[in-house]
């Protein structure tokens, strides 16, 4: 647990200026009052990452976390904070460094036939990348995808065939054997098993934890299901709005959560059951990130919010050894 | 004799393409009193959309209803005039669609659109249609609803979209509310909120509901009893505690096993081997053989529903005993 992090964020941000879409600026021409705003996706969010570690990311839809996801794994450049590969700022490495680092880290994405190319064969799609990085020659380029196949449970023979030609659990699977061509040692998934059945889920699921296992692979794994991410990760971090607001080994967290934000969302997840359930209202109402709430973001749903939560927003802070959450109530009544 | 509110007799919706005939619902039966929670659950491509478009006559073509029957308090819509099921849509009977830009004019406010909601089924003012409005809106969780009254969807976040077109279908206190997944692009919290109201309009006002979906979750929280469909037939239909607790089709018990939180944290999950099949290319018999871990030779032949009742039956040569339940360690 003491060796340096494979990835560390250090205050990671991301600022987007939101441009208009057509409605608005043929609504704005009409009269109507509708600015460009920035929208301030990812705030100041500090996490490392061990070798080896699978470590979930959850939250509500637009908090952030495929923002984050993007720039970890290097698609989308940080509006400030530093990214750090095993310890070392990338932007302070060499091109070349930093060229390995990025394909170091790839991504698996939510929609597996929006994120393949559909005029590609899956030979194609598997085996350009690693070909043009010149880690497989194009000789071998298809024994070598051939080999990936096998290894995320499809036939070989379907080399030559197209995405369209797969179902959604296949697709998933080719788009993670592309992952796998560069040789990552960390994966990025996006909501990698939402679209998917649950019971090809499940098979997607028992895939990448037994990659971890064969590849020693490091995982970032992004899920709105806390049932998923309750199974796979090693530590669990809820995002509220932008910014991480807890974050804790996976069994404490379920067991335990500290941040109200976080007890609610596993007070409301459902679960199987035999017994029928009561729901109750909630307060309040989710927030636009266009324009967040003062002090601590949660403030206008909390059922525990006092004066200062709306006047200073609480710091992230470790509150038992490997428990972080940002709460004032952590700081009245002390853990 | 107690007649259901709803039921659906065979029904049988094709679809006639160039590649062959789709059997996207093949012979489904559902049954339904007021009231009632239905949970409609299965996997992507199973015939769950189709069968809730059926029961409302808005199949588009090439597909069409070929076979069975929809009784609707004892009238049946298949082959009712459009100008009759208008006039049952929305008012006695509501869909929610998984896009609900189905439903939402985009180039009108969101109050134009619910007042004249409102006024299509009932003779009542402006002022009690838009007071009626802005309170629908408040039970979904919308907050400052006169604003939001105002606007226009574009204007609204995809989960509001939503959650308007929730509260377009419960302004009418309707008989039965067909809704096809209408939460899964939301929030836990905001999910759960929905979930209160739907409950509560059913207990006070009797409104009876489908609840499609593939989250057995949601199911197993929200339902009085469930339908299991896969390949385009109910292959299992019980209350909850028996579809949960003790099911019989291997299929459902393949589901369910896989759910990760009733499996152990960190080991493999269990999973249902194989995928679903095209529909185009269904296998022989029991279209679950292929994939199933207890089929027999005699499972080339197709089984009929059948159980302890009508609405407790399933489709299988070989079901799973009574007492055995793949438990979760
Ligand atoms: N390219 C972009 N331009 C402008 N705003 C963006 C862009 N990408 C994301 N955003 C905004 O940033 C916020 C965070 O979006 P993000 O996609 O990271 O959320 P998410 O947590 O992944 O949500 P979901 O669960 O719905 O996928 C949202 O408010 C979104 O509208
Ligand atoms: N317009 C169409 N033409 C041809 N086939 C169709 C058409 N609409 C639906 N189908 C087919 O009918 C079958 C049932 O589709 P349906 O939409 O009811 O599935 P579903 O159970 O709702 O799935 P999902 O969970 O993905 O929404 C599918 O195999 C689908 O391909
Ligand atoms: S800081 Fe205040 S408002 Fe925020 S979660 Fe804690 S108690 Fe609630
Ligand atoms: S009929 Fe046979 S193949 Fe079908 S579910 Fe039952 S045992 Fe399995
Ligand atoms: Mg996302
Ligand atoms: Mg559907």
């Amino acid at each position: 647990m003491t060796a340096a992090p494979i990835v560390e964020l250090d205050g990671l941000t991301k600022r987007f200026s939101r441009k208009l879409d057509v409605v608005e600026r043929f609504a704005r021409r009409l009269g109507a009052t509708i600015d460009d705003r920035a929208v301030q996706a990812v705030s100041g969010v500090d996490l490392s990452i061990a070798e080896g570690e699978v470590v979930g990311l959850v939250g509500e839809s637009g908090c952030g976390k495929s923002t984050l996801g993007r720039m970890v794994a290097g698609i989308l450049p940080p509006s400030a904070g530093t990214l750090r590969w095993h310890g070392r700022d990338l932007r302070e490495l060499s091109p070349a460094d930093r060229h390995h680092a990025n394909l170091k880290i790839q991504m698996v994405f939510q929609d597996p036939m929006a994120s393949l190319n559909p005029r590609l064969r899956v030979a194609d799609i598997v085996g350009e990348a690693p070909v043009v990085h010149g880690l497989v020659p194009r000789r071998e380029a298809e024994a070598y995808v051939a080999a990936l196949l096998r290894q995320v449970g499809l036939d070989p023979a379907y080399l030559r065939r197209y995405p369209h030609q797969f179902s959604g659990g296949q697709r998933q699977r080719i788009g993670i054997a592309r992952a796998l061509a560069v040789k990552p040692d960390v994966l990025v998934c996006d909501e990698s098993v939402a679209a998917l059945d649950v019971s090809i889920q499940a098979q997607i699921i028992n895939l990448f934890m037994r990659l971890r296992e064969e590849l020693s692979l490091t995982y970032l794994f992004i899920s709105h299901d806390l049932g998923v991410v309750e199974h796979i990760s090693d530590r669990t971090a809820i995002m509220y709005l932008g910014r991480i607001v807890e974050l804790a080994p996976t069994p404490e967290l379920f067991d335990k959560p500290n941040h109200p934000y976080a007890k609610a969302l596993l007070d409301e997840a459902p679960r199987v059951s035999v017994e029928k359930r009561r729901f109750a209202p909630i307060r309040g109402e989710i927030p636009s990130p266009l324009d967040p709430p003062s002090g601590c973001a949660f403030h206008p749903r909390c059922p525990h919010a006092m004066p200062l939560c709306s006047a200073e927003r609480p710091a992230l802070r470790e509150i038992a050894p490997r428990r972080w959450s940002a709460c004032h109530l952590n700081e009245t009544t002390g853990p | 004799m107690t007649e259901p509110l709803l039921r659906v007799d065979g029904l049988k919706t094709h679809f006639l393409t160039r590649a062959g005939t789709v059997k996207a619902v093949d012979g489904v039966s559902l049954r339904l009193d007021r009231g009632e929670i239905l949970g409609l659950v299965g996997e992507s491509g199973s015939g769950k959309s189709v069968t809730g478009q059926s029961i409302l006559g808005l199949v588009d073509p090439p597909g069409r209803v070929v076979g069975g029957r929809v009784l609707f308090q004892g009238e049946d819509l298949v082959g009712a005039g459009e100008k009759r099921l208008r006039a049952i849509r929305g008012r006695r009977i509501a869909m929610i669609f998984q896009d609900p830009m189905m439903t939402l004019n985009p180039v009108l406010s969101i109050g134009t659109q619910m007042v004249e909601a409102v006024q299509a089924h009932e003779k009542v003012g402006r002022a009690e249609a838009w007071e009626r409005s802005r309170r629908a809106l408040v039970r979904v969780g919308i907050a400052s609803p006169d604003e939001r009254l105002a606007a226009y969807p574009h204007q609204f976040s995809g989960g509001m979209r939503q959650r308007v077109a929730i509260a377009i279908a419960l302004l009418h206190s309707p008989d039965l509310i067909i809704a096809d997944e209408p939460t899964t692009a939301l929030d836990v919290t905001i999910q759960a909120q929905i979930l209160f109201e739907v409950q509560k309009l059913c207990r006070e006002t009797g409104t009876a509901l489908i609840w499609v979906t593939h989250d057995l979750a949601v199911v197993s929280a929200l339902a009085d009893r469930v339908a299991v469909m896969y390949a385009g037939r109910v292959v299992e239909t019980g209350t909850v505690a028996e579809i949960i607790g003790n099911p019989r089709h291997p299929y459902t018990r393949g589901l369910l096993e896989s759910v990760p939180s009733r499996n152990r944290r960190g080991v493999p999950l269990r999973s249902i081997p194989g995928m679903t099949p095209s529909v185009l290319d269904l296998p022989e018999g029991c279209a679950f053989h292929p994939r199933c871990d207890r089929s027999t030779g005699a499972c080339t032949v197709m089984p009929e529903l059948s159980g302890e009742r009508e609405d407790r039956a399933w489709r299988c040569w070989n079901p799973v005993a009574a007492e055995a339940r793949g438990d979760a360690a």
